[in-house]
């Protein structure tokens, strides 16, 4: 922990406790998240069971990942990769040394009574998630660490009819999770909000299921997470008593639970009480959380270097070859929208969750130039259509190229936005190239404006009414004349130079 | 001869050659160990059945055209070895009813070769103890004396060779469980390097240590067992992807040319003179076999022991925690889990494996991890230093394999002097070293009335197999002590 740098960097008095400032606090959060991502492998860490979610009770299981006596652990390359990986993407160290080791203690899901963990000297150390908050302020957060390890089975508790293991009678477990290779990543305690944990989990999990590391589904449990909580009086520098957060199931629970801990706690010291160290549980329901247990208990782990695992070398090629793999990650990725694009924290984040579409969306700007025009389309009719059809924008007869060329017809006001929507849902069903589909069709924008007159003197000539209602001062029936001009011109007038060219007939 | 009095070298020749089937051998075999086992008790499990059918496909293997150097070679397989199908119980309470789904991949090999699994052998409780007195499940007496104990951890597998109820013994040696076996019961008992043979299937006792290898008698059985045995296994990450050099082939007949270094911290003398003199002229035989003697030190050695014994209890402690009552093995009901886990535990495990798991729970605890663990370790790379240093001046070491001839069952009631009967064999386990024992004279120990076999421990640097086993065979050979007595056990099998 570096309490020291954390302190630096408290971002001066900040009002805990959500939109409602309420003045009279004077207490900062601290907050430390510790995450557990299954990684996505085909096998398990330490045996060639299948690594998958869901399946019949023990049905993934071998004599290793059963922990039946004589079997051996052979670790998982592809799982020592994507470590490799999701370190490079946070920034961390890769040192060149790395080994397993055992955490020791009891639990009936665990089978070897062991975890196959990593102590002193994980795979990537240190390295900082950056994130963004709802309003586009850039953050950080640095990781003490990252290391791998196994994951448990699942326990069910049965026989008292919650399925809570107070009052069960007995428990079944299922080890098809148990050895599923699991990353546990450990943030420094830098984070100073509710709002800013779920910034700092989005972005971790768009990051590690964007470098293709993990699915992270908090609801198939391929991400947990924790999150160590304390508070302290604004411009104090020493952490106060931390109390770890678990049980929350979703991004939505860390920001309740968070919150709801961060007002209890207010509430303790504010009656004079003092926090006391422990395990607390977030219930849902009831919106609050419980004391689990204290930390008297803890556990002595009697870690040492698991003599069944040869230390591990991590070669610097291999290194620099995964460092060249990586995709643009979702952190640049907003910068780029949003500072050089311009476009809006919603619709940066829309993209940046959506990487076939902001891939899409990238070659579009790229073809065009026109990074405004790129968003509208891509984000407002293909991204409608998209939804429409349940075909994704990329999958769609629409081709950046084909987008690009309807762009430019918009730009050059050759079309007209009317027309240019028109073309979008053709070009959506498969006609191809705008600029075929306008040049085959003269559909053109006629911006002529001897042709244009003769449209307007028409209209006019049919409208006698509105035109007296419009001198009369109801001003507003140009709309409908202007909508007449169009329909006339079968929407190929430009309709700025119609407007003028009406106004100016109608006030002489 | 009888048929089962064979070496494995001559059976695997003779059914090969067509000449005695590998049935014929098996059933053989089988009527001996019926007549004999009642009284040495060296198999937990005899496997019948299993035996017959292998022996069956052996002999279909060799019609077919197949050779198998280990074609209906006799195999006792020690007990925390799996075999799938077989009841296989580390000698243990904990898991008496166990029987495996797989089948170790050193176990394999060897059936692979053609060998004949005739049962799985007695042992001391998770390997644990020097003299096979710590199985849970048995008693094993030494076929030279039945009054005697056979050694261990290898108890059973060194007892049933001995008394020809196999031509081959599976033993794992973690600190001299099978050398110190072999030197007790007239065998060679040889380990090989650390990563040799792989651990896959093996039961842990510990796993920085533990080492697969065979007892045998006669060195040429040894090297065609190493041979079948050893090799790279994906299973196995400490297993070492390093070519497997012939041996068997090239088991030579003097020692010419060899530096053998003798240790001067292992001074016989403190062993009494009847053993002082024994180990005098087996380092003299080797002289005159060619070889230069030549003084080397191994100043920590003396650290072995007390190495070992933070080493080894701390890997059991943690190897044998999945011996919980959940998913195999015993099982004691209790109020709730933690309750099932001590009751099942208590009531699983002999008092040697919870000292020693205490003793390992012990020197990981935080707070004292750095004191013991991470001082053990660090002997541990001191031992071996030192045993690179000498191995700079000499080609071999040679030492005693045991302090004393087999004892008589109960004579070592306190743990520390049963941990001392493994002095000897702790350094080369710490290093990693191969190393064998091969008998080297009898000696008839006070009280005793018969004469009890001596072994010469030979050792060499990591991966001279070759160089060991050939230095070995030339030794047996010029002296023949093996066969200067026979077993004690005629008057039970009525021979």
């Amino acid at each position: 922990m570096s309490e020291t740098m954390s302190a630096r960097e408290a971002r001066g008095p900040h009002e805990v406790g959500g939109a409602e400032a309420r003045p009279e606090r004077r207490f900062e959060a601290v907050i430390g998240i510790e995450c557990h991502v299954e990684l996505k492998t085909r096998s398990k860490m330490f045996c060639g069971c299948p690594n998958e979610f869901g399946g019949e009770p023990n049905t993934n299981v071998c004599p290793v990942c059963l922990a039946l006596p004589g079997a051996l652990p052979v670790a998982n390359t592809a799982a020592i990769e994507h470590m490799i990986r999701a370190g490079l993407a946070f920034n961390a160290e890769i040192p060149a040394f790395s080994k397993f080791d055992r955490k020791n203690y009891f639990y009936p899901d665990m089978p070897k009574d062991y975890q196959i963990s990593q102590y002193d000297m994980p795979l990537t150390q240190g390295g900082v998630v950056r994130y963004w908050l709802d309003d586009g302020t850039m953050k950080e957060c640095r990781l003490t660490r990252i290391h791998l390890e196994e994951d448990t089975g699942k326990s069910t508790h049965a026989g008292s009819g919650d399925g809570r293991i107070a009052g069960s009678t007995y428990s079944l477990v299922d080890f098809n999770r148990a050895g599923v290779p699991l990353m546990e990543c450990v943030s420094e305690p830098e984070i100073h909000s509710a709002e800013e944990a779920v910034g700092y989990l989005e972005s971790l999990r768009r990051t590690l299921q964007q470098i293709g590391v993990s699915d992270v589904k908090m609801e198939e449990g391929s991400l947990r997470c924790d999150a160590n909580v304390s508070i302290r009086p604004v411009g104090s520098t020493e952490l106060g008593t931390k109390t770890e957060i678990k049980n929350m199931n979703s991004f939505r629970s860390v920001h309740r639970a968070i919150e709801s801990e961060i007002e209890r706690q207010i509430a303790v010291i504010e009656s004079g009480g003092r926090i006391v160290q422990e395990t607390r549980g977030w219930d849902e329901v009831k919106g609050v959380t419980h004391s689990m247990r204290s930390k008297e208990q803890a556990h002595d782990y009697r870690y040492f270097p698991d003599p069944d695992l040869v230390p591990l070398e991590v070669s610097r090629a291999v290194v620099e070859r995964i460092r060249a793999e990586l995709p643009e990650l979702p952190p640049a990725r907003f910068v780029r929208y949003t500072t050089q694009y311009g476009l809006d924290v919603k619709q940066a984040t829309q993209l940046i969750d959506n990487v076939a579409l902001a891939l899409y969306f990238d070659e579009v700007v790229n073809a065009s130039g026109n990074a405004k025009q790129s968003t509208n389309f891509v984000l407002g009719d293909l991204s409608r259509l998209a939804n429409e059809t349940q075909t994704p924008v990329h999958a769609s007869p629409v081709t950046p190229a084909h987008l690009a060329e309807l762009i430019a017809l918009v730009e050059g006001k050759t079309i007209n936005s009317k027309i240019a929507k028109d073309l979008i849902e053709r070009m959506w069903r498969g006609e191809g190239s705008p600029k075929a589909i306008v040049e085959r069709e003269g559909l053109a924008q006629t911006s002529d404006p001897a042709a244009i007159e003769k449209f307007v003197d028409d209209v006019l000539a049919a409208n006698e009414k509105s035109v007296g209602e419009y001198k009369a001062g109801k001003t507003n029936v140009i709309g409908f004349l202007v909508g007449q001009v169009m329909k006339a011109s079968k929407g190929k007038a430009d309709p700025q130079l119609v407007n003028a060219l009406m106004k100016q007939k109608l006030e002489s | 001869m009888e048929l089962f009095e064979r070496s494995a070298a001559e059976i695997a020749r003779d059914v090969q050659g067509g000449t005695v089937s590998a049935a014929d051998v098996t059933e053989a075999v089988l009527r001996h160990v019926h007549a004999v086992d009642g009284e040495i008790g060296a198999y937990l499990t005899v496997l019948d059945d299993v035996a017959r059918a292998a022996a069956t496909r052996v002999d279909e293997r060799i019609k077919a055209g197949e050779k198998l150097p280990l074609a209906g070679v006799p195999l006792s397989v020690k007990d925390n070895m799996c075999l799938t199908g077989t009841r296989t119980t580390a000698g243990s309470k904990i898991l008496e009813q166990w029987v495996a789904p797989y089948t170790a991949t050193a176990v394999a090999r060897m059936l692979d070769a053609g060998a004949i699994p005739i049962g799985k052998s007695n042992m001391d409780e998770f390997a644990m103890g020097s003299s096979c007195e710590n199985s849970a499940l048995g008693v094993t007496k030494n076929p030279y004396d039945l009054t005697r104990v056979p050694g261990g951890s290898t108890g059973g597998s060194a007892a049933a060779v001995a008394a020809f109820e196999a031509a081959i013994g599976m033993g794992s040696d973690t600190g001299g469980s099978i050398r110190e076996p072999g030197a007790f019961c007239n065998l060679v008992g040889f380990k090989p390097t650390y990563g040799r043979v792989s651990r896959y299937g093996l039961i842990a006792f510990a796993s920085s240590l533990d080492q697969i290898g065979p007892l045998t008698r006669t060195v040429e059985d040894a090297a065609l067992a190493y041979e079948a045995m050893s090799g790279w296994d994906p299973m196995d990450s400490t297993s070492i992807d390093r070519e497997v050099e012939p041996v068997s082939s090239h088991l030579r007949g003097d020692l010419s040319g060899l530096k053998i270094g003798i240790v001067k911290e292992f001074d016989t003398r403190a062993l009494g003179d009847e053993i002082d003199e024994l180990y005098d002229k087996a380092y003299h035989d080797l002289e005159a076999l060619g070889a230069e003697l030549i003084d080397v030190s191994l100043p920590t050695a003396d650290y072995g022991l007390a190495t070992y014994y933070l080493i080894a209890p701390a890997e059991c402690s943690s190897n044998l925690a999945r011996f919980d009552g959940v998913r195999y093995g015993l099982r004691v009901e209790g109020a709730d889990v933690h309750d099932m886990y001590e009751k099942t535990r208590a009531a699983g495990f002999g008092p040697e494996v919870k000292r020693r798991i205490l003793i390992g729970t012990y020197a990981l605890s935080s707070g004292y991890y750095d004191a013991y663990y991470v001082r053990a370790q660090k002997a541990r790379t001191l031992i071996a230093d030192d045993f690179r240093k000498a191995f700079a001046q000499c080609d071999l070491i040679a030492c005693p394999a045991a302090s004393s001839p087999a004892f008589q069952f109960n004579a070592k009631s306190d743990p520390y002097s049963m941990y001392l009967m493994d002095y000897y064999t702790i350094p080369m386990s710490l290093a990693g070293l191969p190393a064998l024992s091969v008998p080297c004279g009898w000696i008839t120990p006070p009280g005793g009335d018969r004469p009890m076999p001596m072994g010469l421990q030979l050792t060499s640097p990591l991966f001279t197999e070759k160089l060991l086993l050939g230095a070995a065979h030339a030794y047996e050979r010029a002296t023949q002590h093996a066969s200067k007595h026979k077993p004690a056990f005629d008057a039970v099998s009525g021979r």
